[in-house]
């Protein structure tokens, strides 16, 4: 097209030969001017160079197709532009809704990643507790507030007689009785009409589907959190081929213009050398295999002796109280027994734990998980005590309830028997007795309920209060002490506190399953919860930044959560039994709660299945509850989880050989720039076989590199075949031209090409 | 444009911002050179005068300031190799640093800046310049020794136990921050311009 619209006088003159040259030679000049910002070049020499070449083209260059080439060109590039921009803007906005990121982020620049992890857990639950909250309070507490009967209408929702004089004071309500125990924070108060207000709402259904249904979600959420950390650690994990040298020179974010975060930015990048550091350090140490596994294994004895003895002490301890609980002369150290020794527990045993895993010398990330491992199985007795003590007192409420059930019909016979007695001229029926005056059942839920959020409240206080003592306390002490003590406080002991992973984990773990057990029986404890997540955000970040210093061996956090995880699925388990077996097993009470009246709590989804649903559903279930299709059912899914298993394990083989494959690559390529042998005996043997290949020319100077190297990086704008003048102007002479020395290796052909793209070469010969 | 050498300049550094248009770009730039030193750097650039400000006043810049190589990067760029630059040094950094360079060029004047000796390798005293202008000399002497020899372990292919440009780039260009964060100015320099001029910059470009 160039030649059809050209109308320089001087073409007519030229051949055809001359003619194709010359289009090359403008071709190649509009790719310089086209590629000018690659070239490495200062501005004088780039002016040049584009003055020259322009004035060529313009001289030589037909009018037609340059116009729009470029305006083309320009939006193209600009189009590129903006989807970049978006696209990082899209993620500046998806980072910046999730909350507390640069507290974390600041946490994280200066404990390390591993005391990152626990925050990051923690905002993890607070964000599940708000989804549990939100389901319960949505369908099961406003509901009930607004639909159904107000305070004061019946008696499951009115203080009795008895108490009501004290029902205000504080010291009752912070036990949860009063006119707390009888509002819609606990099972109690909900009544058990089938429906309630306009809209037909089933409430007790509401409350069954919601407390299942919180397990079910928890479960849900914790597998695929689990799933979704499996994946990103399994990737190019711990074991990348230039860990040091990308920190060294891709670390520092050029981005930066605030002094503040210039220090986080310096502080974590110190932190993340301390902690590769540490890692390289673990993988150079070889000592006498033998003397740490026979350590090991005493270590291991030594807990589980441990562990043992303490078990048996929980065992005897409760025996103990039972007994006591049959007599009435006791001294305070024999009521308060249990607790006591429960406590001492908590204190001692992870201390012991650890001074014997000093045995073992694991990776600080390893010994971590360990003493969660065993500090886990040492609070499981703990639950043990608990749940013994609070199924002994449910039996206890349902023996009293059969009493009371017939005391309460006595006494409202008495009532109308009397009111008929007073007043004998009345003809209609008496009217309904005062709620407040109506005999109460014991209402066994209730005050499970009541345990649970007691020890959920004691459970904060005393964490909150140990983090003030403890570390803020300590801290002070340790500060303003150390100018006037005869030893020096912040190097020796006591020192400043190091943040308490495996605690805190623990204790954020264990109180998930309270929450998850007792949340069926007082539906208000997930916003006591939720409340509770939040202030400890702000509380311990606070109190890390402030109070902590950073471990002495900083470690990175495993690349995913999953031991967390772990330990929150295996209590999900833990808590889900016994809610399961209060609602299949146990009868409610008979005058509280939205199941009252009922022989078993699921039966309310029978009473459903018959008056609500369709009759044909009804046959449905009655045959999908029937053995012969549960049992095969049950069969076929244990099937599909041995064969996914076997397939996930083949997989992991396929992995493993291509990271060993890539391995092996990547040495190869390593011997062969050094010139050694090959590593494959194979190849060497055929490189010995063939004949010497120094007969041919030199390659020439102008080449870059030696063939062999294949352009692993594409060459960026710069165009591959073009032979431009190179010219490395900021240096001098490349001295790493190592052209005649190698000897292009046998069987290998050529590489694709020359790599034009890095802009520089052997300096070109003026 | 008065000034035929800003003209010049232009062309190539639209370039690198396409969608800009050159006059206002430029004049922003050279605005930005001139606002460091009013009263040495003139107006009228036609006949190229011999302006070079001094380090202090480029290090003093909102976007080095904080950087810890900021002096490497002036000394890079600057045509004296003191960190004094004239306004083709500022304009030729501006637009190494920006997000449109291309990655090998960034890659080669990274290397450059890492090079804190000039003999173009990496060796291992510039290595431990770098980690503990990294780490502000937080880390111990073994441990920076460890660094660097795991950094020249991993890195230096052709065994001379220091890093040559092409062991550099080999590395770099595999690093998976190494275009969004690394040399890279340009994004908080645009973002400074307010949305209206932006929107009439593309109106005109456009």
């Amino acid at each position: 097209h160039i030649f059809c619209s050209s109308k320089n006088p001087h073409e007519e003159s030229m051949s055809e030969g001359e003619r194709a040259r010359l289009m090359e030679e403008v071709e190649e000049k509009k790719k310089l001017i086209a590629n000018i910002r690659n070239k490495p070049w200062r501005m004088k020499r780039r002016l040049k160079h584009l003055k020259e070449a322009q004035l060529f083209v313009d001289k030589f260059e037909g009018a037609l197709g340059k116009g729009k080439g470029r305006k083309l060109y320009a939006y193209k590039v600009m189009m590129m532009k903006k989807w970049i921009k978006f696209q990082r803007d899209f993620e500046n906005f998806k980072t910046a809704c999730i909350p507390w990121e640069r507290k974390i982020k600041e946490v994280e620049s200066h404990f390390g990643s591993s005391v990152a992890s626990y925050f990051i857990f923690l905002r993890w639950m607070y964000g599940m507790n708000l989804v549990l909250f939100s389901l319960t309070f949505g369908l099961v507490v406003i509901p009930e507030v607004l639909m159904g009967l107000p305070y004061g209408s019946i008696p499951r929702k009115t203080v009795p007689r008895e108490e009501q004089d004290t029902a205000m004071d504080y010291s009752v309500l912070t036990d949860f009785n009063g006119y707390c125990k009888y509002s819609v924070l606990f099972y109690g108060y909900y009544n058990n009409q089938r429906t309630i207000g306009f809209l037909k709402f089933r409430l007790p259904l509401s409350y069954l589907m919601v407390g299942i249904g919180t397990f079910g979600y928890s479960l849900m959420v914790v597998i695929r959190t689990m799933a979704k950390n499996a994946d990103v650690g399994g990737g190019d994990g711990e074991d990348s081929e230039f860990t040091f040298a990308w920190k060294m020179f891709t670390s520092w974010d050029y981005l930066i213009g605030n002094a503040e975060t210039a220090d986080n930015k310096y502080a974590s990048i110190t932190t993340s050398f301390k902690e590769s550091i540490v890692d390289e350090q673990e993988n150079q140490k070889d000592e006498n295999i033998h003397l740490r596994r026979f350590l090991r294994v005493l270590a291991n004895f030594l807990i589980t002796c441990t562990l043992g003895g303490s078990g048996y002490l929980i065992y005897f301890v409760v025996k103990r109280s039972q007994e006591f609980a049959n007599r009435d002369d006791l001294g305070w150290y024999e009521k308060n027994e249990l607790e006591i020794i429960m406590s001492l527990l908590g204190l001692v045993g992870p201390m012991l734990f650890e001074t014997i895993a000093e045995l073992e010398e694991y990776h600080p990330r390893i010994a971590l998980k360990w003493q969660l491992g065993r500090i886990f199985a040492l609070f499981l007795g703990n639950l043990y005590t608990f749940l013994l003590a609070l199924f002994d007192e449910v039996n206890a409420k349902l023996e009293e309830e059969k009493d009371i059930k017939n005391a309460s019909i006595w006494f409202m016979k008495e009532y109308f028997a009397n009111f008929t007695a007073n007043n004998p001229n009345e003809t209609g029926t008496p009217p309904p007795i005062e709620p407040a005056d109506v005999i109460r059942g014991p209402c066994w839920e209730t005050t499970v309920g009541i345990e649970f959020v007691k020890l959920t409240i004691s459970d904060i206080q005393v964490t909150y209060l140990t983090i003030l003592i403890g570390d803020f306390l300590r801290a002070l002490i340790v500060r303003f002490l150390n100018y006037c003590w005869c030893w020096d406080l912040e190097a020796g002991w006591p020192s400043y506190g190091e943040f308490d992973i495996s605690g805190n984990v623990l204790g954020l773990v264990f109180n998930q399953g309270m929450i998850w057990m007792g949340s069926f029986y007082a539906p208000g404890l997930v916003g006591i919860n939720v409340l509770r997540l939040l202030t400890s955000m702000y509380y311990q970040c606070w109190a890390v930044m402030a109070c902590n210093v950073p471990h002495e061996r900083v470690f990175k956090a495993s690349k995913s959560n999953n031991f967390y995880m772990g330990l929150l699925l295996l209590i999900l388990f833990l808590s889900l039994l016994p809610v399961v077996y209060t609602i299949m097993s146990l009868p409610p009470s008979f005058d509280c709660g939205p199941f009252s009246g009922k022989e078993r709590m699921f039966d309310v989804i029978i009473e459903t299945i018959e008056l609500d649903l369709p009759s044909f559903l009804g046959t449905l279930f009655s045959y999908a509850a029937n053995p012969g299709l549960i049992i095969p059912a049950i069969l076929l899914m244990v099937l599909a989880i041995y064969y996914l298993n076997s397939v996930s394990e083949a997989y992991k083989n396929a992995n493993n050989e291509l990271k060993k494959k890539m391995q092996m690559a990547r040495d190869e390529e390593k011997n062969r720039r050094n010139n050694k042998d090959s590593t494959n005996q194979v190849m060497k043997d055929l490189e010995d076989l063939l004949p010497n290949r120094s007969n041919l020319p030199p390659p020439e100077e102008k080449k870059d590199k030696p063939d062999e190297r294949k352009p692993k990086v594409k060459p960026g704008a710069a165009g591959n075949a073009v032979n431009l003048q190179k010219d490395v102007s900021l240096a001098s002479v490349n001295p790493n031209a190592r052209g005649p020395v190698t000897q292009a290796p046998g069987p290998r052909a050529p590489g694709p090409g020359n790599s034009r793209g890095r802009g520089q070469g052997p300096p070109p010969r003026h | 444009m008065k000034n035929k050498h800003l003209q010049k300049i232009s062309f190539i550094i639209l370039k690198m911002f396409p969608n800009f248009k050159q006059q206002y770009f430029l004049s922003r730039l050279f605005h930005r050179y001139r606002d460091l030193a009013p009263q040495l750097v003139p107006l009228d650039y036609t006949n190229q005068p011999d302006v070079r400000l001094p380090y202090e006043l480029i290090g003093s810049m909102p976007e080095l300031k904080d950087n810890p190589f900021r002096q490497r990067i002036a000394e890079v760029f600057s045509e004296d190799g003191e960190g004094n630059m004239t306004l083709d040094d500022f304009l030729d950094m501006f637009s190494v640093l920006s997000e449109m360079a291309p990655r090998d060029l960034k890659a080669y004047y990274a290397f450059k800046i890492y090079d804190f000796n000039n003999d173009n390798f990496i060796c291992k005293s510039d290595l431990e310049k770098t980690l503990n202008k990294l780490t502000r000399n937080e880390l111990t002497e073994d441990e920076v020794r460890m660094v660097c020899e795991k950094v020249i372990d991993e890195a230096d292919l052709d065994n001379d136990g220091r890093l040559s440009l092409e062991d550099f780039q080999h590395m770099i260009v595999r690093a998976p921050d190494f275009l969004r964060e690394v040399c890279n100015f340009h994004h908080r320099f645009t973002s400074t311009m307010r949305g209206k001029m932006r929107k009439k910059i593309q109106e005109i470009t456009l």
